[in-house]
């Protein structure tokens, strides 16, 4: 029992043919920030400091999309949104529709190339799948009817490739068993404006209490229905399920057709990544030595 | 068995004084509100259009801080946010930052039903309006003389303990009580179980007197202030900050999922377990049952099931 663990992830959700390359330059990312953690750790600071620290360093990069390389919004735009819980008190602040960042620069620097091509292709095949400015009768002959797009690899009706999935987050117990979350994301390819996913919301994207710290991504609306986060913590409360089995729980039967990954830390210092999806960029760490970074299952 | 079906047009610290001139406009629209609610679950509509229904009552009257009557931020503006939920799909859609949209739990609604995403806030939600030719009107239309005045009383008792560019002096205890005692208090809301056991919520705020502009409280939130699932549907009311904490309206659910409490049981657990004076909450079960339980000095409440149950109160009973 005891001692410190962190978890990061860059999204859940990812492209089989992602080249070696950024795979490999991912998981460079996902390893720095876990060490940037780790130093924090063993400096004492807090797990709510650690979690802020690290978000922010992903944030920074603009491989994963949060902060710099956000996903764009059928605009053109960027619209950020994040979360942060301290387990302590459950004290937790939420943002959206953030266009200019904490360092007030032009929302044009979020703007990456690669996504403004991306926002094309998602257009496209949004278009087809459920553009809801056309009635939503023809939503059913659509989905089945999707030829152009029989890739069984979709997320929120998106090929794989363009789901542009890479929300970040961060959990951690420090030294003294305190647990905290925090979640940022650009949000949803082709997303309309104002839309707010799971990111922000206490509960279901970020959630952290006196047993856990959880960090979700994925398919936003079904991570909403599902208050995953709050779930891994419900379910350990109420039926008293260890941090694994719980999170095993939550993936298992609380996400019903949806496809989302988490991660989790309990008070214990247990770590646990779960996800349904066919990947998900993750890392995680413990006091103990123990330390994995990973994409596939 | 049986239908079911509950209100609330807010929790909080209202005064056990209330003036009859307050009291009895609030009462009758409760029962006003009640008898639509019933008469639609009667001729067999669906739960979730019971709610609906309710809500949009519940928005149009200036009394309730919803709607018309929505209290204003701190710039003197309303911003109002809304959430619907379809128990046995577990669909929901939420709206937030609305200035100009006549009923929010409407376009929740049409999120719902017609984008592929759950919640729309700000100008992009007010933009779906327009697209979705909802009735708006101009953002006066909100404001009533008597919310102008609450904002002005609301400045001057916050002025030491809210202002947020002040240091946040600790353990200060609020004494915000405007001259009418429940300026503090907001959010409508309706579940209903209908005969074929069909479970839906609603939720409809202006948030709270001299929020900050563009704050967002738990009403839209997902499991917060709202939430329906296939065992209950819940509708919470009261301090958001500590909603959106203790996620009040899942947290029902889950005790009865989780722990197999029955829904008083439950609802009694969440209301008991939140701090003191921060929370309320109506709710009903598949089976018929209602409860209304809160931790605060009254809420606006009403219910009605089909066995010819009916309750319309402000405080409990111990107290009125």
């Amino acid at each position: 029992m005891g001692g410190w663990a962190i978890a990061v992830h860059g999204g859940a959700g990812v492209d089989p043919n992602l080249p070696a390359e950024r795979q490999e330059e991912a998981k460079r990312l996902l390893a720095r920030c876990l060490d940037l953690g780790i130093s924090a750790l063993r400096s004492n600071l807090p797990a709510i400091d650690v979690v802020e620290l690290v978000v922010r360093e992903l944030e920074t990069d603009p491989l994963f999309n949060s902060g710099r390389g956000s996903a764009l919004t059928e605009k053109g735009t960027v619209e950020m949104e994040a979360s942060i819980m301290d387990g302590p008190k459950r004290r937790c602040g939420a943002v959206s529709g953030l266009t200019t960042g904490v360092e007030l620069v032009d929302n044009e620097y979020f703007i990456t190339e690669d996504n403004v091509g991306m926002l094309k292709l998602a257009k496209e095949a949004n278009s087809i799948l459920f553009d809801y400015r056309i009635p939503t009768v023809g939503l059913e002959s659509c989905g089945a009817g999707a030829a152009a797009t029989e890739s069984p690899l979709q997320m929120n009706g998106l090929l794989i490739s363009v789901y542009a999935p890479e929300t970040v987050g961060c959990v951690v117990v420090d030294q003294e068993g305190r647990c905290a979350a925090a979640t940022s994301t650009g949000g949803l390819m082709n997303k309309m404006t104002g839309r707010i996913g799971d990111s922000p919301m206490i509960g279901a994207g970020t959630y952290a209490c006196d047993l856990c710290g959880v960090s979700c991504t994925g398919e936003g609306e079904a991570i909403i229905r599902g208050t995953l986060a709050r779930e891994v913590a419900a379910v350990m409360e109420y039926k008293g399920l260890g941090l694994h089995e719980a999170v095993d729980y939550v993936i298992k039967e609380r996400l019903d057709e949806g496809k989302a990954g988490l991660i989790a830390v309990s008070k214990n210092g247990e770590v646990v990544c779960g996800f349904n999806t066919n990947g998900m960029f993750r890392g995680c760490a413990t006091e103990d030595g123990f330390m994995e970074v990973g994409i596939w299952e | 068995m049986g239908w079911a079906i509950a209100l609330h047009g807010g929790a909080g610290d209202i005064p056990l004084s209330l003036s009859p001139e307050r009291r009895l406009p609030r009462e009758d629209a409760l029962r006003h509100c009640l008898n639509i609610g019933v008469n639609a679950i009667k001729s067999q509509q669906h739960a979730l259009d019971v709610v609906e229904l309710v809500v949009r009552e519940l928005e149009n009257h200036p009394n309730f801080n919803a709607g018309r009557g929505s209290v204003l931020t701190s710039f003197g503006t309303v911003e109002m946010e809304a959430c619907i939920m379809d128990g046995n799909t577990k669909r929901c859609g939420a709206v937030s930052g609305l200035t100009t949209v006549v009923n929010p739990i409407s376009l929740a609604r049409l999120v719902m039903e017609k984008t592929p995403h759950i919640y729309l806030a700000f100008d992009g939600a007010e933009a779906f309006a327009r697209e979705q030719g909802v009735d708006t009107v101009d953002s006066s239309h909100f404001i009533t003389a008597e919310n102008i005045e609450r904002l002005k009383q609301a400045k001057e008792a916050n002025r030491v303990q809210l202002d947020y560019t002040q240091p946040i002096q600790k353990e200060v205890k609020l004494e915000t009580h405007a001259a009418d005692g429940d300026s503090q208090i907001g959010t409508v809301g309706c579940v209903a179980v209908d005969n074929h056991g069909n479970l839906a919520t609603a939720t409809s705020t202006g948030g709270f007197v001299n929020k900050m502009v563009g704050r967002i409280g738990d009403t839209p939130i997902i499991g917060a202030g709202t939430y329906a699932n296939h065992l209950c549907a819940v509708s919470a009311t009261g301090k958001g900050e500590a909603i959106i904490r203790c996620t009040v309206a899942r947290d029902v659910a889950a005790l009865m999922e989780f722990k197999g409490l029955s829904l008083e049981e439950a609802a009694a657990s969440v209301v008991e377990g939140a701090p003191r004076g921060t929370v309320g909450l109506v709710a009903v079960s598949p089976s018929g049952e209602v409860t209304m339980p809160f931790n605060t000095t009254g809420m606006f409440r009403a219910c009605a099931t089909e066995d010819g149950y009916s309750e319309i109160g402000i405080w409990s009973s111990e107290q009125s």
